[in-house]
This record gives structure tokens, sequence and C-alpha cells, in this order.
């Protein structure tokens, strides 16, 4: 039985953590994120779980202990944004090199400066590429679902990787909306308990981890841990089916919204997808056949399913949330049109960096952007393929 | 932009939408979200967030509020509200609240001046314009200044989004639980509510 | 699962190697010869040795056996020949060979 609740993002999260029950969560507080472990810790103190809470001095302390709780034997998460995430930047690549599956609920915020404490992707996106997987959010009832998947996709034999669960800061973590709580009992049955296979404080068999790796090792280390990687795309859909199962909601590696026979694409992450599924319907209404992917999984990140799915496309707009400050394209931009490229499908793609620091968007900014596909397909003039949205200028 | 959309979608017509303007400190994030609480118990789809600016006592704020029978997907602010409310009256000299205000909707301002002295404040506003004295009735029920409980009641009222007996029970409801230790605060609170959804005019 | 240490060698395969160079064995070290990088030998001189010991833990290759709180001779399989031994001893019981292996 599902039970009707009105959470923020934060509190949803918060709530699949108790549901889930961890036995280590350490983290330093963060806006737009603290309320995850101030919200916890209330749990922990009320003995609602069982897990230990360690306020720690830095955000890299908090994952540094993460990791030695993990590599322990004990299941561990932390929580962060922006300036959090980065300060872990040397330990990202630690868990994950180390494959262990800590779970990290990320809240995104921009990384300074100039310093703003609200909602983009640059903290998560700077660490694309530290080895984590990666699930984004729309809004408080996704984040929480995919905190509940997380774990299941992280343990898996044959992925054992950190997971990074994102939301946008402010606009789903403070907000208060309406969200399907799974019972307790089925949280924690769908979770299942974690045994791992080894573990530093196993006393029957002892283990090192971390160890040096000279250049003889050090590139077979890698390739390994990118097939660990690729193989979390597959376990992502079995998990998501499994979770279907007993909640009655369908994830994939990406949503498609009214997409199929779409001339006009939008591929987008987080909040901003809901405001573009208003705008689609507005549009659609008025006959023009516009849609959207919205990315769920960015790491592995689904080129091949992505370049089919977008193969009826003829003008792209790509939006991405931060600027990789390379003068031809975002992160998503760059992933989308490398999938493009690699399917041989050429459309026309149009990068839009958007919502920086917090910059709103409305369902009339996403509008624009169609607005702005239709006239390059009508002029066959594409202009500036890297643009800003919502800039004074 | 607007003129962009030839039609607007169910989706969309159907959402009320409200915005809040208060001073940091004031209670305006934490009376959307109490809102959002209320009508929430009435079976309906509710938005809660405040805009998040410098975050310091005294500063202005912004918090908003919308409500539907169908799932919301929007998450942008709020530019074209049904309703605005006024937490404190000294905003008007630096925020622009009527801005985009439905003039088929209202706002509601927190003063114990003279209706008429306000519609002189607001810019030619035509819609309908309620004021209440939260001042006067947060001391008299509460001892203290907490506008945020008589401007629930008063949106409550206002918008008709669901009826002054539920309000009142779900309300009662509400603080038992957040005031478990503190019997007379509830008492205090449930006051406040009663006498401003008598006075709001 | 326990695995077998002598199998992980520089010519490892990708697919071959163990979870993110997880070491699932004990007392691995002994399996890794350290001695064969000596260039300067410690010759053990058993008449000047007052059995004080003091030379056993600063070893950092645990190359001086120790057996009923007496130390044998050193253990060349592991011993790089650093030295600091010779230095500790306050008995000039251990002489270092230089270039000799």
């Amino acid at each position: 039985m599902s039970i009707r609740e009105r959470l923020s993002g934060n509190e949803a999260v918060a709530n699949a953590m108790r549901q889930i029950n961890p036995d280590v969560m350490s983290a330093f507080p963060i806006t737009p994120s603290t309320e995850i472990p101030f919200i916890f810790s209330s749990f922990a103190a009320n003995g609602e779980v069982d897990t230990e809470f360690i306020p720690v001095e830095s955000e890299h302390s908090a994952l540094s202990a993460a990791i030695g709780a993990q590599a322990a034997g004990a299941r561990s998460l932390t929580a962060t944004s922006s300036c959090g995430l980065a300060l872990m930047w040397e330990m990202l690549y630690v868990a994950a090199s180390n494959r262990l599956p800590i779970a990290l609920a990320l809240v995104n915020r921009t990384l300074s400066g100039p310093i703003n404490i609200n909602c983009d992707h640059s903290d998560s996106m700077g660490a694309r590429d530290s080895g984590w997987i990666q699930i984004y959010s729309e809004n408080n009832q996704e984040v929480y679902d995919n905190f509940v998947q997380a774990y299941r996709i992280a343990e898996h034999p044959s992925v054992r990787l950190p997971i990074m669960i994102c939301q946008d800061g402010f606009i789903t973590s403070a907000a208060v909306e309406n969200i399907e709580l799974l019972e307790d009992k089925e949280v924690k049955e769908f979770v299942g308990e974690y045994c791992p296979e080894n573990y530093l404080l196993n006393s029957r068999q002892s283990q090192s981890i971390g160890p040096y790796a000279v250049s003889a090792y050090c590139m077979e280390a890698k390739r390994a841990q990118l097939e660990a990687l690729k193989n979390a795309k597959q376990v992502v859909l079995e998990v998501a089916e499994e979770f279907a199962g007993i909640s009655g909601r369908s994830y994939g590696l990406f949503e498609e919204y009214r997409l199929a026979d779409a001339d006009y694409a939008m591929v987008i992450i987080g909040s901003a997808a809901g405001t573009a599924k208003d705008a689609i319907d507005q549009l659609r209404a008025d006959g023009q056949k516009v849609g959207m992917l919205k990315i769920r999984l960015f790491r592995p990140f689904p080129g091949e399913e992505i370049a089919a799915a977008l193969k009826n496309a003829r003008v792209i707009a790509c939006m991405d949330r931060t600027e990789s400050f390379n003068s031809q394209c975002g992160p998503l931009g760059a992933e989308v049109k490398n999938a493009l490229y690699n399917a041989g499908q050429a459309p026309v793609v149009i990068n839009y960096v958007y919502g920086l620091g917090g910059r709103d968007v409305a369902v009339e900014n996403i509008a624009s952007v169609y607005a702005d596909l239709i006239g390059i397909d009508k002029t066959k003039d594409a202009g500036e393929k890297y643009r800003y949205l919502s800039l004074r200028d | 932009m607007k003129a962009f959309f030839n039609q607007r979608s169910d989706s969309v017509k159907d959402i009320i939408q409200i915005r809040w303007h208060g001073r940091g400190g004031q209670g305006a994030k934490t009376a959307a979200l109490l809102f959002a609480d209320v009508v929430f118990s009435t079976g309906k789809y509710v938005q809660g967030f405040p805009e998040y600016g410098p975050e310091r006592m005294g500063a202005p704020v912004t918090a908003y509020n919308r409500i539907s029978d169908n799932v919301i997907r929007v998450h942008s602010n709020i530019y074209e509200p049904d309703y605005v409310i006024v937490v404190d009256e000294t905003l008007f000299d630096s925020v622009d609240v009527t801005k985009g205000l439905s003039k088929e909707g209202a706002i509601i301002v927190n003063t114990a001046r003279d209706k008429a002295e306000i519609i002189k404040l607001l810019k030619g506003y035509e819609g309908r314009v309620y004021t209440i004295d939260a001042r006067k009735i947060s001391l008299e029920s509460l001892g203290r200044y907490h506008p945020n409980t008589p401007m629930l009641a008063a949106i409550v009222k206002v918008s008709g989004v669901m009826s002054e007996e539920t309000f009142l029970k779900e309300m009662q409801h509400s603080f038992e639980h957040k005031f478990a230790a503190k019997p007379a605060v509830i008492k205090g609170n449930m006051k406040a509510l009663r006498l401003t959804l008598q006075e709001v005019k | 699962m326990a695995i077998d240490v002598n199998k992980i060698t520089e010519t490892i395969y990708w697919t071959d190697i163990t979870e993110g160079c997880k070491i699932e064995a004990s007392g691995n070290s002994k399996l890794f010869n350290t001695g064969d990088w000596r260039v300067d030998t410690p010759v053990f001189i058993a008449e000047k040795c007052t059995q004080c010991l003091l030379c056993v833990p600063v070893c950092p290759d645990s190359s001086i056996p120790v057996n009923n709180y007496k130390r044998a001779d050193f253990d060349f399989a592991h011993c790089k020949g650093c030295g600091i031994c010779a230095k500790v001893c306050p008995s000039g019981a251990i002489e270092m060979k230089m270039g000799e292996r």
C-alpha cells in the first residue's frame, strides 16, 4: 500500500534513507542539502534507524569516513552539494576505483564563483568522470524512487560502484509536493540486507584494499572499472523493472515525452523537464510536433539508446545546466552529439546553457527554445550552435 | 513570449497560483508550506516553495504555492499569480507586489490601515483587495507577533480552496501534532485563525 | 574467496585483475623478494652481538628473524641492504659490505 504524503525533495531522500536503514552515514552540512543529514540525524537520535551517524569536520572527511566504513563492510552513505562535492573530489575517485557501492545524495548547486547557493549542475557534471554512477531526478517522487533503487544498482555483483542520486537544489529539494511513499517493509524487502562477499572486518579472510598499482597494472585496473560501469546500464533496467512491480512507477535509462513523432526534440536533465512537459503539451495543442528526452542515467551514458530515440528528430536542443568553458558545448551536448555521430545521424543540434545559479526556467523559456528549433528548420540556417537561454543581451 | 501559445492546455489552466511577499523571519515561507499542507489534506496536488535570495532577517522573501486537481509538473517561479499575499506592508516601497497578478484574482494585505488607503498603493490594480490586521489578531490571541497564522486563514477564506470548517478541523489536528507539549499555543493559534476568518475584509 | 597472489603479475589481462585491485590474501608481502634490490649487504657478527634486539624493529622489511628472543642471521631474500640495522647496533655487530650482494 502506498502512502500519500507531501514532502520536500530533501525530506523525501531522508525518508528513503530511514526506510533503507543503512549502517553508517557521515556528513558535513552544506546548503541546500543540509536538511538531509539534519533530518536523518534525528531519525538516528530517536532510534528510528540503527545507523551510526558520524558528524565530520569536512566533506573530504565525510566521504573518507564513508569509504572506510564501506570497506569495513558497512552499507554507507553521505549527502552534499556544490563546493562540498568539490572538496570530496579526491575521494570520489578512491571510492569508485576501490569499487565501494556508497550512495551519495547530491542536491545540485552551482560551484563558486560568483558565490551563489542556487541550482545548476556544475557540481555533479564536474564529477561526471570520477567513475560514479549518476542518476538525475525531475521531482521529489523521482528522487525518492531513485534513492530506493540506488543500492540495488550499486551493490549488484557485476557493478559494485558508488552511486550519486541527484536532484535540483531548492527547486525540488526545498519544494513541498505530493509524493507516494512505499511502506517501510516494502523498501526493506526491496533493498535487502547488505552482504558483501568480503570486507576488511571479515575475520575469516583478510583483505588489502587500495593498493598501489604501478603502470603495469593501472590501465588494466581502469579498464576493468569501466566494464563494471558499463554493466550498470543493464542493472539499472532490471532494478527499475522490479521497482515497478512494487510501486507501479516505471523508470528507464531516460524518459521520452511525446518524442516518437517529434520533429523538434529537447534533451534535458532535472526539474526543468517537468516545466518542458507543460510547454510541450501547449505546443502540441497548437499542432507543433515537439518532444523531449529526459536523462535519468547520465553515467554510464546510454549513447546508443539515446541516438535511437532521437532518430526522427530534425532539430535537437541539448540543454546544459552548466558551463563547460570549452567554447563549443556543454557536457550533455558533447555526449549527445558524440552518440549521434557514432550512430551516423546528423540532425542539427543546438546546445543551450540555461538555469545557471538558479536562473528560473519558465514554460515560456522552454517554448522559446522550440520556437528557435522550428525557425532553424524553416530557414535552414542554424546560426550560433552554442547559445545561452534567458540571458540579458 | 506568451503570444507563442494560441491556447493553454488543460494541465496548466486548472492550476491556482499564489505568491507570498514577506520579510526574512516573518514566516512567509512557513505560511506557504503550511498552506500547502492544509490544502493537501483535501486531496489536491500542491506545491509550496520559497525563492531563495540572500538569507537575512528582514530581507524581502518570496514564496509560492500551486494547487491543482492534477499532477503539477511545472517547476518555475510564478509570474502570473491568481492571489498575492503581502505579509509586510512596508514592502510596497521596494517590491512590485501586484506584478502579473490576475485581475480576476485578489491581493490580501496585512495592515491596520483602511482598504482605500492600501488601494492607492497598488498601482491601479483592478482586482479584489482584502485587508487583515494580522498584528492585532496575533497579539490578541498569541501574545506575540506571528503574522503567518492569520495570513494563512486569510488566503483560505479569500481563495475558497476549502471550506472554513474543514480548514479549522485540519489545522486543529495539525497544531495538536506540532504543539503536543504546549496546549496553550494550540488554543492561541486556533483563536487567531477564527478571528481572521471573521475579520478579513 | 582467497586469491592466488602468484597469479597477479605484470602480464595479467584486464579481465583477470581483481575487483578494485583488492588483494584477498594475507602475509603476501613474503612473496615479494625485495632482496633482489640489495646493493650493500649487512654482515652479522654473532660473537659481538649482545642480543639487545634493537635492530629488529627498525628493519623495514622484517628481515631479521627472531626465535626464542634471539636473533639469527639475516633473511637475504627480503633484506634490501638499507643499513639502518648497522647504524642502530650499539655493539658493532653488524657491518655493511659496500657493493656486495
